[in-house]
């Protein structure tokens, strides 16, 4: 086996992990691994842009954009991590153009920006209770955003001789007592296990959109930094909150972008009806997104929906009539998406569309600088912590607001880069556990040598399967306790699964099994924090329980894995400026 | 419908050389991508067919191969864009050592892109606000700055083939997306590291890298643009 030390290891090479990566001195060691080569991200697929009250086209603020975010996040979200993060959120985009992000430009050459989902600013920016209605805030480059951002930051790392490990997938945290110690990890090209000594190590291992059917997520998205902190006994929190986003393309769940509705794009019913004026008055189809994806739904579920031949349903997104430079120079991604996988013309046709699993509310609780911790009074766990979509800080609460993903990755990936830039200068390394590579290795070998009879592939497909339908936009008592058992079960038939490649070269059978495990291991605690939620808040809709509940419910959840058991706890929420209000567009 | 793939294979831990297997499948119609049949050949017929990808729909560039002798993404290509009446022919980007099956290994290619220093440089401190930069002069990037570094294009080009050493299209493009930004100081430097008979020098306009490339980039314009920049410095 070999053995590595680093002062720090990144695990993931997406937004947060390369800027966090960034922040690591000369002088100090530091590796970033990645299941994929660095630029095969998650993060390269965001297209409409990043927020930051840059005020470029019209009267904008920080406040407006932090008010925002809170009532986006249904007054679930940390307000001192929000108010932190859409502060910092200009120097950050500034930084990001400093470092070469390519931007589409305002005839002034400043960084051009756009409408999204759910950010607005008072009509009158005098008085903040005038009518709020929606304000360019989305700093973008056509609507490939992410992808400009990831290669940007994947070239600064280049430029700063950051050492990766490609195609490295890791498979265990070492815990010395109650410090990280370290990961374990197998290269894939040679299924060769590594142990990583390190002083401190990131969790930047993005999200879990592969647990549903259909999601908009890159098959990568399998959830592997949610299990290997459940599995070592700390907690996840807010699991429950997964985001659907409104405007997947039918059937496939590949993301169209909110720019699409951003520039001027309408939902439509099967009556031809804008029906998002019925469901949000001011800000119509740019309410949030658990908003949009509930009235989609309920749209389908009485009749107005478009049935498709295999019977399932979709309703319209309308960009025809939108001027063919603004399809042609500002969505031209997800323009050529419609026309590649659907055959649709955008210009002359509307859009098959339906909601997709697409983001991670909840996950490793961290403190606002990205150290994870382990309880309900935010005690932390040295050594270790947590960025961008893996951890839950939290600034989404219960739904997260356009734009502010890529927001949340650069800033707080930055402020974790600092914070363990500063825990190694004073840090030792902690022992190194004899048996660190145990779990891993005996994982590996059960994998290899089963002669069990269940496939990793239709396993799969039935967790995904039974996700979209009882753990998805809509939910319920029965339906989640019915999925309590299912879970049980589908994780004792994985415990049966073989494979067919017995091989140590480029072993992606057995990748697939693990990453199965990881799925398995995320699914639960959504699961158990859906079924324990009796409220419906943000994007968790419970039709037992339709209203929001602030009394009873405005904590976060957490779930820890105990005795092989799932078991709940509860944390305060932050509220700092705004007192929870009613959430209506 | 029933479609047949005729896939090359090729395990270094068992075989000599590679060779072709037929996967006879199931595609509901002809909208289904390449990489949904190469899922069901993996997943219902047999788990060690191995091949790279993750975002399946384009934008990630893990899963450049080969489809019917032409380079593309098998998440991008549908089958109504091939012949499907016929086995489909699926094989490994050519050039690049095979490690297994449909995966190459990239390290040359990277190393390649790292050579032209793919990254901005301006010596100047920077301003409090974001450098200024006319849309005009930023939507001059953007073609290039689409690059999801498949290697489809370098991989497709009959130079690269016959010279190890050429620094390929997909270098060269990337090479032009920091010459041509405005806010970068060191196009001297890089123009240095493409001006030579392995560098954009050895571009002869062969078309097969804009036919290959799975973003639409006109990636021959863009080395042209640079040849032109090289000589304008000459003069």
């Amino acid at each position: 086996m070999i053995t590595h030390q680093y002062d720090v290891l990144i695990v993931g090479a997406g937004g947060a992990g390369l800027r966090a990566a960034l922040e690591i001195p000369e002088g100090f060691s530091c590796a970033v691994l990645s299941k994929v080569f660095p630029t095969r991200s998650h993060t390269g697929a965001a297209q409409g842009g990043i927020g930051a009250a840059l005020g470029n086209e019209e009267e904008d603020s920080w406040e407006w954009h932090m008010f925002d975010t809170v009532k986006g996040s249904d007054y679930l979200g940390d307000q001192e991590a929000i108010e932190i993060m859409t502060k910092d959120a200009s120097r950050a985009i500034i930084e990001l153009e400093h470092m070469g992000m390519p931007f589409s430009r305002t005839p002034e050459g400043k960084i051009a920006q756009r409408r999204f989902g759910g950010h607005t600013r008072p009509e009158d920016p005098s008085d903040p209770d005038s009518k709020h209605i929606a304000v360019k805030r989305s700093c973008y480059s056509a609507d490939r955003t992410g992808h400009v951002m990831l290669h940007t930051l994947y070239e600064n790392c280049i430029k700063q001789k950051v050492h990766f490990f490609s195609e490295f997938y890791v498979t265990d945290l070492i815990m010395s007592g109650n410090v990280c110690a370290g990961i374990v990890a197998m290269d894939i090209a040679t299924s060769e296990v590594h142990i990583f000594h390190a002083k401190a190590v990131m969790l930047a291992t993005g999200g879990y959109g592969r647990v549903f059917r259909i999601t908009s997520n890159a098959h990568a998205g399998t959830g592997d930094g949610f299990s290997l902190v459940y599995n070592n006994g700390l907690p996840l929190q807010d699991m429950e909150f997964v985001q659907f986003h409104p405007t997947g393309l039918w059937k496939l769940g590949i993301l169209i972008s909110e720019a699409a509705r951003g520039e001027g794009g309408i939902l439509l019913n099967n009556k031809g009806e804008r029906f998002m004026e019925r469901y949000a008055p001011t800000v119509k189809d740019l309410a949030p997104r658990d908003m949009v994806s509930r009235a989609i739904l309920t749209e389908i579920r009485e009749g107005r929906g478009f049935k498709g031949s295999d019977g399932t349903y979709y309703v319209h997104l309308d960009v025809s009539h939108l001027p063919k430079e603004v399809i042609d120079d500002k969505l031209p991604e997800i323009t050529g998406f419609a026309r590649t996988y659907l055959g649709v013309e955008p210009t002359k046709e509307p859009i098959p569309i339906q909601p997709t699993a697409h983001y991670a509310m909840g996950g490793i609780p961290t403190t606002p600088d990205a150290e994870v911790t382990k309880d309900k009074k935010n005690t932390k766990v040295a050594g270790l912590y947590a960025a961008g979509e893996a951890a839950c800080v939290s600034v989404h609460g219960a739904n997260r607001l356009g734009t502010n993903s890529l927001l949340d990755l650069i800033v707080f990936g930055r402020r974790g880069g600092k914070a363990i830039a500063e825990f190694i200068k004073n840090t030792d390394f902690a022992p190194l556990p004899a048996d660190a590579a145990e779990r891993t290795l005996s994982k590996i070998d059960k994998v290899m040598n089963s002669k069990g009879s269940e496939k990793v592939g239709a396993l799969r497909t039935e967790l995904q399967e039974k996700m979209m339908e009882k753990v998805g936009i809509f939910r319920n008592e029965s339906d989640l306790k019915e999925m309590t058992s299912e879970i049980k079960s589908l994780r004792e038939r994985y415990q049966n699964i073989a494979i067919d490649d017995k091989g140590k070269t480029f072993n992606t059978d057995l990748i697939e099994a693990i990453e199965l495990g990881s799925l398995l291991d995320t699914a639960e605690p959504i699961i158990y924090g859906a079924l324990v939620r009796q409220e419906s808040r943000g994007a968790h809709s419970r039709e037992d329980f339709p209203n929001r509940d602030d009394k009873n419910w405005l904590k976060h959840t957490l779930i820890f894995k105990k005795d092989g058991t799932p078991k709940v706890d509860y944390k305060t929420v932050s509220i700092t400026r705004f007192q929870p209000k009613e959430r209506k567009y | 419908m029933k479609v047949t793939l005729r896939i090359q294979r090729y395990n270094p831990e068992k075989d000599s050389e590679p060779y072709y297997q037929e996967f006879v499948l199931e595609a509901g119609d002809e909208k289904e991508r390449i990489l949904d049949l190469l899922h069901q050949a993996k997943w219902k017929h047999d788990g060690t067919l191995t091949f790279r990808r993750s975002c399946a729909h384009g934008v990630c560039g893990s899963d450049g191969i080969r489809i019917n002798g032409r380079n593309r993404l098998a998440c991008s290509t549908l089958l109504r864009d091939v012949n499907y009446k016929k086995p489909i022919v699926i094989e490994p980007l050519p050039s690049m050592p095979i490690v297994k099956d449909l995966i190459v290994d990239m390290s040359d290619f990277y190393k390649k892109y790292e050579a032209v220093k793919p990254y901005l440089i301006n010596n100047a401190p920077p301003p409090e606000h974001e450098r200024l930069q006319s849309n005009e002069d930023a939507e001059m990037l953007f073609e290039s700055a689409k690059c999801i570094l498949c290697a489809c294009c370098t991989t497709s080009c009959p130079s690269s083939w016959s010279d190890e050493n050429y620094i390929g299209p997909a270098a060269l493009l990337k090479a032009y997306r920091f010459v041509f930004d405005t806010r970068d100081d060191a196009g001297d430097e890089r123009l240095d590291v493409v001006d030579t008979p392995d560098g954009a020098w050895r571009c002869h306009t062969i078309f097969n890298c804009v036919e290959a490339c799975p973003k639409e980039i006109n990636i021959t314009w863009h080395i042209s643009q640079m040849k032109k920049r090289l000589a304008q410095r000459e003069m």
